[in-house]
């Protein structure tokens, strides 16, 4: 990918800033849709219609936005960090209010054109105010505990509102994309060694307040074999689609586990474990490998970047689609318990792809404007 | 603000390396997780996929029919088309059984059974909802299948008896396998739910030929149970049928013949031992097993006194009254301590040792000779020559006629009997023998017992003198049989004894004259018998001996007649036995009937066809 950029030069014109595009990352990213749409014309029993026309469409209709929140400029980013933030909370906290009800969980706003689940563009949000926020720290005070204070709390709202939803995977990735971005930010190892240890302190409770759904989604990840046909069914026919799909897989709308009815959620979160069944280890791997080159991308425009903002929105946001991935790909072959994550640009949702394209689009921002230099004096709580 | 960036910039760096450090780390994790599941594990999973798609399903073989000796169908296939259900998502039953409400409501009960079974995890197999549904069920249903998801018509086999109870006793009946039946077999058919398997008669003796092999067919099911395609077949090898020996003509007339009597009559043809026409009356409907009998009407059927699940014809034992004179008149002959001239005075009744022995006939029969004696059944005559020759040439006799064994015919529950023996007596009742024993078994009294299918076996042996034929009900191909062992009876004593049988029926003094059949071709030979139930006092003797039909019912004496037609060269015996019928001519008239129809139905070559086979 070409990072190689004019050098000494900072804001960047308007009609040259679409020249700047990093097409590279636009390709994989097409790419990576595109297996995408193939799983989901695949998990329909090779039907075109539903699932896999209008995630075509989704793709179609998101790149443009994605675009557009690179050509807009970093500049535009900063200056509406906080206002994007307030936005996507008030929508967070609208749910509570007016949310419609489905599967269990009050999850999204109605557009009438989609469903909007709030939580998803909320973990780009949240980075997009700590970048905001730490832009005008200078690293003296990185040390005082004051300053601590305001992030926690960006932090520390959503995630207790996603929690009552409940959306422990939402949850999990709002803590843990903040931390990576703090983390980035220079804030002291030890502060993050005392909130792992106030969340271990946490967790008895915490489980307390736990819906049964939840509590057995983590007993039967420890144990699926206790409960065959009821909760541990997902996990086992998961890792079973997976297993057999062995080195090369079982060939495209061959899979038997997906095109029997025997996967669960095959659609959405599980769409990894078909396209596992299908195309073998070979597959599943070349798939990691191209979110791999995603992430390396992401670092690359982090550690290119000029500017604070810039570099802390690249590792927010890349961390963010990180933690999508992993947790996904983690959850459906039996790491850690099924928590509720989709694989980002590739499972079936309307608010997940929106979120991943935004995202990306904010890591070709950063990469357009990597040379720009912004003052840090407008930060402080602005 | 260049400089802080740079100072900033340096942490920055140093973390953000750090980070990727960090996903570099647990993307390896997922690559080794994935590593292990799909290389490591791969055919272990891959077998667990397999197992989870195949579904290996036996195919029931078609039941071979039973038919008799023209091929008429006695037990056959009916198709029975049933409503099956098979739901793929929850609630789908409940939303199918509503949509099927106007087309065939189901009552509270059918509902409730259904909507349990579909709750019962997921289904492998589709769901019974109604069975023995009508043509204009299955039209509406059909037509109108898209607006019943799930639901869909299924046909399976009922086994049917067309002539219902009149062959009930040969045929049995099929029901549902049981636990013991599946522990006992190794057959893989019967572990399939509902199996029908024969519970008794010839569906019984030949289920392993009726049955079949199991065939089977592999298929690839989705999660829901639902069958998605056909991978492999093996068809089944479909159930044999069995020929019998039975004519239904002769034998719906013999059930007819019996009427209302509590009765069994046995014919069979005298060369080949096959047996025309096994009734045995009351009995019930077949077709009530086949179909899934309640158990209120099963604790009827079975609490009956006159016990209509009992097939008479082999499984009754009655003492055989004077047709075992038969017997004790042949070991007599065969002894050579007897010859069949000599003479015996009847007065009426004989006294030995301190008990008089009476004859049927209050006033005597007279002297009389072997001929007479059985001609008039003359009871005084046959306590003497039992009392001459012994129970052991009796007993030796009857056994050799076919008596107090089982004679090995294809049905379940055929009884043996019993020729007593002082052995006998000692080993089972603990008590001696005493002459008194013999003079009552002289007389087919006492304690002999023997079934209606004996006396017929008995009766065809003395027709034909040569061999000793035993009864089939199955039409085997004639090398499975092994002839039939000689009789080893001397024919001058045969020929005394046919006699004999010819005047009981033919000669006016005969104790069934009333019976004979006029026409000579056809005629008849026979012996009567009645067998006491109870015991008759010297005081009632002294009155004169209460006639049967002043009795209750349960207490007159069996009626039995058994016999051989044509006189000149027998072809069919014949034994009826009427409980508590009174009188044995009756059973002589009925057997009459019974033969007349025999011959009619099997004409002689040389003759003239008969009209209506």
């Amino acid at each position: 990918m070409a990072l190689s950029g004019k050098l000494g030069r900072r804001d960047v014109a308007f009609v040259d800033r679409i020249g700047e595009i990093d097409w590279g990352l636009v390709a994989l990213v097409t790419v990576i849709a595109g297996v995408g749409v193939a799983m989901l014309y695949s998990a329909a029993g090779g039907a075109v219609d539903s699932w896999c026309r209008s995630q075509a469409v989704r793709v179609a209709v998101f790149t443009p936005l994605m675009l557009a929140a690179a050509v807009v400029g970093l500049r535009f980013w900063m200056r509406h960090a906080y206002t994007v933030y307030a936005l996507s909370l008030a929508l967070v906290i609208a749910v509570e209010i007016t949310g419609a009800t489905g599967m269990g969980a009050q999850r999204w706003i109605d557009l009438y054109v989609f469903r909007l689940q709030p939580s998803e563009p909320m973990k780009i949000a949240l980075v997009l105010a700590l970048a905001r926020y730490y832009h005008g720290i200078a690293p003296e005070d990185m040390g005082r505990l004051v300053l601590l204070l305001p992030p926690l709390a960006a932090v520390v709202l959503p995630t207790a509102l996603v929690l009552r939803q409940p959306d422990l995977g939402t949850a999990t990735m709002l803590v843990l994309g903040a931390g990576a971005t703090m983390f980035a930010a220079g804030v002291r190892w030890w502060k993050f060694a005392a909130a792992a240890a106030a969340a271990a302190v946490a967790a008895p409770v915490i489980w307390g307040t736990l819906h049964d759904y939840q509590r057995s989604r983590v007993t039967t990840f420890l144990d699926p074999e206790s409960d065959p046909l009821g909760a541990g069914y997902h996990i086992i026919q998961a890792t079973i689609a997976l297993g057999s799909g062995g080195l090369f897989g079982k060939g495209f709308l061959a899979g038997t586990q997906s095109q029997l009815d025997f996967l669960p959620e095959r659609r959405t979160d599980f769409v990894f474990t078909t396209l596992a069944e299908e195309f073998g280890l070979v597959g599943a791997g070349a798939v990691l490998l191209l979110y791999g080159l995603l992430f390396v991308y992401g670092a690359a425009v982090a550690l290119r970047a000029r500017t604070q903002f810039g570099r802390l929105l690249a590792v927010g946001v890349s961390a963010t689609l990180f933690l999508y991935v992993f947790i996904n790909v983690a959850m459906v072959t039996g790491l850690i318990p099924v928590v509720g994550v989709p694989l980002p640009l590739i499972s079936y949702g309307g608010t997940a792809m929106l979120t991943a394209m935004w995202g990306i689009g904010l890591l070709l921002c950063v990469s357009i404007d990597r040379d720009l230099v912004i003052g840090h004096g407008a930060g402080r709580f602005g | 603000m260049n400089r802080r960036d740079t100072r900033s910039g340096k942490t920055f760096a140093r973390r953000t390396v750090i980070l990727a450090g960090g996903q570099l780390a647990l993307f390896s994790l997922l690559g080794a997780r994935l590593y292990h599941l799909q290389i490591v594990e791969a055919d272990r999973y891959r077998v667990l996929s397999d197992e989870n798609r195949i579904d290996l399903r036996l195919l029931e073989p078609r039941r071979g029919r039973i038919v008799d000796r023209t091929g008429a169908e006695l037990a056959m296939n009916r198709p029975n088309y049933c409503l099956v259900l098979a739901p793929e998502a929850a609630g789908a039953a409940e939303r199918a059984l509503d949509a099927l409400a106007p087309y065939a409501a189901l009552d509270d009960d059918e509902r409730r059974r259904v909507l349990r079974e579909a709750a019962r995890g997921r289904p492998s197999l589709p769901i019974l909802v109604r069975e023995d549904l009508t043509w204009r069920d299955v039209a509406m249903i059909e037509v109108n299948a898209p607006r019943l998801p799930g639901l869909s018509i299924d046909e399976r086999r009922t086994r049917h008896y067309p002539h219902g109870a009149a062959l009930a006793h040969v045929l049995g009946y099929v029901a549902a396998v049981s636990e013991e039946e599946k522990r006992v077999s190794g057959d893989p058919l019967l572990s399939l739910p509902g199996f029908p398997v024969g519970k008794n008669g010839v569906e019984k003796i030949h289920d392993a030929t009726l049955r079949g092999g199991a065939g089977s067919v592999r298929v690839e099911v989705n999660a829901h149970g639902r069958v998605v395609r056909e991978l492999s077949r093996r068809e089944g090898e479909a159930g044999r049928d069995v020929g019998l020996n039975i004519d239904l003509g002769l034998q719906t007339f013999a059930v007819r013949a019996l009427g209302e009597e509590v009765a069994s009559a046995v014919a069979m043809d005298i060369a080949t031992g096959a047996v025309r026409a096994l009734a045995s009356t009351p009995a019930f409907d077949p077709n009530e097993f086949s179909r899934g009998m309640t158990n209120e009407r099963w604790t009827e059927l079975s609490r009956d006194t006159r016990w209509p699940l009992t097939n008479r014809a082999v499984s009754g034992r009655y003492p055989p009254g004077s047709v075992f004179k038969l017997a004790v008149a042949l070991a007599a002959l065969e002894s050579g301590a007897v010859a069949a001239a000599d003479k015996v005075f009847c007065p009426g009744r004989v006294k030995h040792g301190d008990r008089y022995y009476h004859c049927w006939k209050r006033h005597g029969h007279g002297a009389v000779d072997m001929v007479e004696a059985i001609a008039g059944s003359c009871d005084v005559y046959f306590y003497d020559r039992a009392l001459k020759i012994g129970i052991g040439r009796i007993a030796e006799m009857a056994r050799r006629l076919g008596c107090g064994s089982p004679l090995g015919l294809d049905l379940p529950s055929e009884a043996g009997g019993l020729i007593p023996t002082p052995g006998w007596k000692e080993a089972a009742r603990d008590e001696s023998w005493y002459p008194g024993d013999t003079i009552g078994a002289g007389i087919g009294q006492g304690y002999v017992l023997t079934t209606p299918l004996q006396l017929a076996a008995m009766t065809a042996r003395i027709a034909d003198g040569a061999r000793a034929v035993a009864p089939r009900l199955a039409r085997d191909p004639d090398a499975d049989r092994p002839p039939p062992p000689p009789l080893g009876i001397s024919k001058a004593a045969l020929d005394i004894v046919r006699k004999g049988m010819n005047e009981v029926v033919n000669d006016r003094r005969g104790t069934a004259y009333d019976a004979r059949i006029e026409d000579a071709a056809q005629a008849m030979a026979g012996k009567t018998g009645t067998s006491q139930v109870r015991r008759i006092s010297v005081a009632e003797r002294a009155s004169g001996v209460i006639a049967n039909e002043d009795l209750p019912w349960e207490e007159r004496d069996h009626a039995l007649f058994a016999a051989y037609a044509p006189v000149d060269s027998p072809r069919f015996a014949l034994a009826v036995v009427l409980e508590h019928g009174g009188s044995s001519q009756r059973a002589a008239k009925i057997a009459r009937d019974i033969l007349i129809e025999a011959q009619r139905r099997f004409p002689l070559p040389e003759a003239p066809p008969a009209a209506g086979v």
